[in-house]
């Protein structure tokens, strides 16, 4: 008896809770970190960044209208669903980054971890960034936190799935909706994530993915005027100043890339909670 | 409506000199070029005094004396800031009438707004700020939080010392020396604050002040050797800083123009809404950031609302800044009384109804009456873009979801307002209203406890509160 031929995936990108193909009809060569084939993956062009940006926008007010604890659940969802499939994205983390089987094990149960974490944060943030405001006059003075709105991601290179979980949990946990552009080296694991994100109750455009050429697509989402930040923390150098330039037309919020090399096992700290989140400030008067 | 004698606030207690320099580690320096412009008292066109135009190699001093002082001030003790910072809160205390008859003198704002609402602000900001300096560490930023190094600070006409004092205040007492420029054509009450800077005896080069106009601030906020740099202006001007900040570690936060709603429901108390809505675009002349420039007024409402808004903006008093019972004084300048009335021609021409009251006009001096537009649509110019004048456009609405669409469908965010007496349509509303600021059933309020800061178009960055301290730390 012959061996069985496999059944191949055929990976494409994550808008609005669907898995289209590029409309460009293009795909790029995913090799290994050996330089062996893997997959033809999705070439997302100018067209899909702005449905991505499109089904975000559209996925905003559900998602940020949602309660801080079915956020959190939700995440913890993302997080069961990823424990699921540790096996898969072992395999797939072996293949891309040449870690070893080991490796790849505790850099999924990272992930997961941080998920969890994340996810535990929901109904928090408010409460430590928040203040009640002793104002010098008969006014009740309350500061909260609101979502940004609508953040595009370049994933960083390194890390194509911890490293990809840590720029997307943080964004999303407090009530914004992203366009990621994942690692342009090793983009599979972000599919596979979409389709985990795909069956955890996330609503669709909540988190959409493009796989392709970040120096090609994230110009296009820094300059875009339905964006309202911009995380830049998988962008080269030459990038990231083209797209913070960019990003100055309606006052995106701009995170840069670091200075030194992240480690994403690390603590992450709550910076990037925050640099995706708005104070509003409400006055009323007290009397009778 | 009642005839007052005048009551005009005495100005020989401002001693303005013919001339200024530039305040320079500590000295009063002369310019390096032979830039010089001048300030002038926009109700009679009087020049106030000569002013230096600082150019890039001023700015270079200015920055190297900041940069030298910082070593000294973010060593100091926090307990040793935060006395000095209480210092110059007490001076401005003691100087506060002096320094409100000089804002009106260079601004034209009314006395009674620059002695009552700025001047306690600023002593108060000083006062708050103050008190961080040694208590950073409990503040959410670390156990350990660090300044930035040099902050290049770039401020408005519209609050002159105010603005100096959301800008100084937080930055000292985080540890961070400043360079600050303010507005061309309102330095005086910055230059006053430079001689306070050396009645409190505060270390050389901590504080520095530079004047002139554009191109000064643009050479401070390109000094590569800045580490932070705090912008309040036009939006237009934000975008270009923001841009040539690009790709530098420079921390950025800026405080940019507006466009808020002023929402009245049926149901809130008129009377008090009418005072909110005059205070809301009336205030200061209408030169102010978060003024409620739009008003959304529920259609059951709008007429009895509009007739009684009519009847109260006939009592406001225009005229001499320096009088107590001018409600609304001069415009800044001449630039920015074409920019109101091309603003206000184009209203007319797009269809909108214009109406102001019998309204005396001074024959010196900048003045633009209170002005209403009603029946304007949103495409309309005046219902879009910020014209930081005394200028209301009026538009109405039938459902609170139809309000939160309208007061939303801007490029602004940073302040909003709603009055209703309906406490759950008031948090609904304020859910829902994507601004930094939200006023329910008052408008135009400031404290230094409480941060302030806009959404999209409007900046981003807060300042005031504890919020306001992460502007100026290295987190």
């Amino acid at each position: 008896m012959s061996e069985r031929l496999a059944v191949r995936k055929t990976y494409k990108l994550f808008i609005g809770g669907a898995f289209p193909r590029s409309e460009s009809g293009r795909s790029y060569v995913v090799n290994s970190s050996k330089g062996e084939f893997l997959a033809n993956a999705s070439k997302a062009s100018r067209k899909d960044a702005r449905d991505a940006v499109t089904a975000a926008r559209k996925a905003f007010p559900g998602w940020s209208a949602a309660t801080a604890y079915n956020r959190g659940q939700i995440l913890y969802r993302v997080a069961e669903m990823l424990e699921g499939r540790r096996a898969q994205f072992v395999a797939e983390l072996v293949d891309a980054d040449g870690v070893g089987v080991r490796k790849a094990g505790e850099l999924v149960d990272a992930a997961v971890d941080r998920l969890v974490w994340y996810a535990g944060w929901s109904d928090k943030i408010g409460a430590i960034r928040g203040s009640a405001n002793p104002v010098a006059g008969p006014y009740f003075n309350l500061s909260s936190t609101e979502p940004t709105g609508v953040v595009a991601v370049v994933a960083p290179g390194e890390g194509p799935l911890l490293g990809l979980i840590s720029v997307i949990a943080p964004v999303i946990v407090t009530g914004n909706t992203c366009v990621v552009v994942a690692s342009e080296r090793a983009p599979l694991p972000s599919v596979t994530l979409a389709e985990v994100l795909a069956t955890s109750d996330l609503p669709g455009g909540v988190v959409n993915i493009l796989t392709g050429s970040a120096a090609e697509i994230a110009p296009w989402l820094a300059g875009h005027m339905d964006v309202n930040a911009i995380d830049l923390t998988g962008a080269g150098a030459e990038l990231a100043v083209t797209c913070e330039e960019l990003a100055a037309e309606n006052l995106k919020r701009v995170l840069r890339p670091p200075t030194a090399k992240i480690d994403w096992l690390a603590d992450p700290g709550t910076d990037r909670m925050t640099a995706f989140l708005e104070t509003k400030t409400v006055w009323h008067p007290i009397g009778t | 409506m009642f005839e007052y004698a005048p009551a005009p606030e005495s100005r020989d207690i401002v001693d303005i000199r013919p001339s200024y320099g530039l305040f320079i580690n500590g000295e009063w320096v002369d310019p390096l070029g032979e830039g010089r412009d001048k300030t002038v008292n926009p109700a009679s066109e009087e020049v106030l005094a000569e002013v230096a135009v600082a150019g890039e190699a001023d700015v270079d001093r200015a920055v190297q004396a900041a940069r030298k002082a910082f070593a000294v001030w973010s060593a100091m003790p926090g307990s040793e800031r935060a006395k000095y910072i209480f210092r110059i809160a007490r001076i401005i205390q003691e100087r506060a009438r002096e320094l409100a008859v000089l804002e009106s003198l260079d601004n034209g704002k009314p006395i009674r707004e620059s002695r009552d609402v700025d001047l306690p602000l600023v002593a108060a900001h000083f006062f708050y700020y103050a008190g961080w300096a040694d208590k950073l560490s409990y503040a959410g930023f670390g156990p350990s939080p660090q300044p930035l190094g040099v902050a290049g600070q770039v401020i408005p006409w519209n609050f002159p010392l105010l603005m100096l004092a959301w800008k100084i205040a937080p930055a000292l007492a985080c540890g961070n020396t400043v360079v600050l420029k303010p507005a061309e054509t309102t330095p005086l009450t910055a230059l006053a604050f430079a001689e306070i800077c050396r009645q409190a005896d505060l270390p050389p080069g901590v504080v520095n002040i530079v004047t002139g106009a554009g191109e000064t601030g643009a050479a401070l906020v390109a000094h590569p050797d800045v580490d932070k740099v705090a912008f309040t202006g036009s939006t237009e001007v934000g975008r270009l800083i923001a841009r040539s900040v690009a790709g530098s570690r420079k921390k950025l936060t800026l405080e940019l123009g507006g466009k808020a709603a002023n929402i009245v429901f049926e149901d809130a108390a008129l009377d008090q809404a009418v005072e909110g809505i005059v205070n809301g675009i009336f205030f200061n002349q209408g030169h102010v950031c978060c003024a409620g420039s739009r008003l959304l007024v529920q259609e059951s409402v709008a007429e009895e609302l509009l007739d009684a808004l009519k009847r109260r903006l006939s009592t406001l008093r225009l005229g001499d800044p320096l009088d107590k019972n001018t409600d609304i004084g001069a415009i800044n300048s001449a630039a920015q009384l074409a920019k109101i009335r091309e603003l206000s021609e184009a209203g007319e021409a797009e269809g909108a109804e214009r109406w102001s009251p019998a309204c005396p006009i001074p024959d010196k001096g900048f003045w633009f009456p209170p002005t209403i537009f009603t029946g304007v649509a949103q495409s309309h110019r005046i219902a879009r873009e910020e014209i930081f004048g005394p200028v209301l456009s009026v538009l109405t609405f039938r459902t609170p979801a139809e309000a939160v669409e309208k007061a939303n469908n801007t490029p602004y965010g940073l302040s909003a307002g709603v009055w209703t007496e309906k406490g759950s349509l008031m948090l609904w509303m304020a859910s829902r209203l994507r601004a930094g600021v939200v006023w329910s059933n008052t408008f135009n309020k400031f404290d230094p406890t409480s941060p302030f800061g806009g959404y999209k178009e409007s900046g981003y960055g807060r300042e005031g509160g504890r919020h306001g301290l992460e502007a100026y730390l290295a987190v």
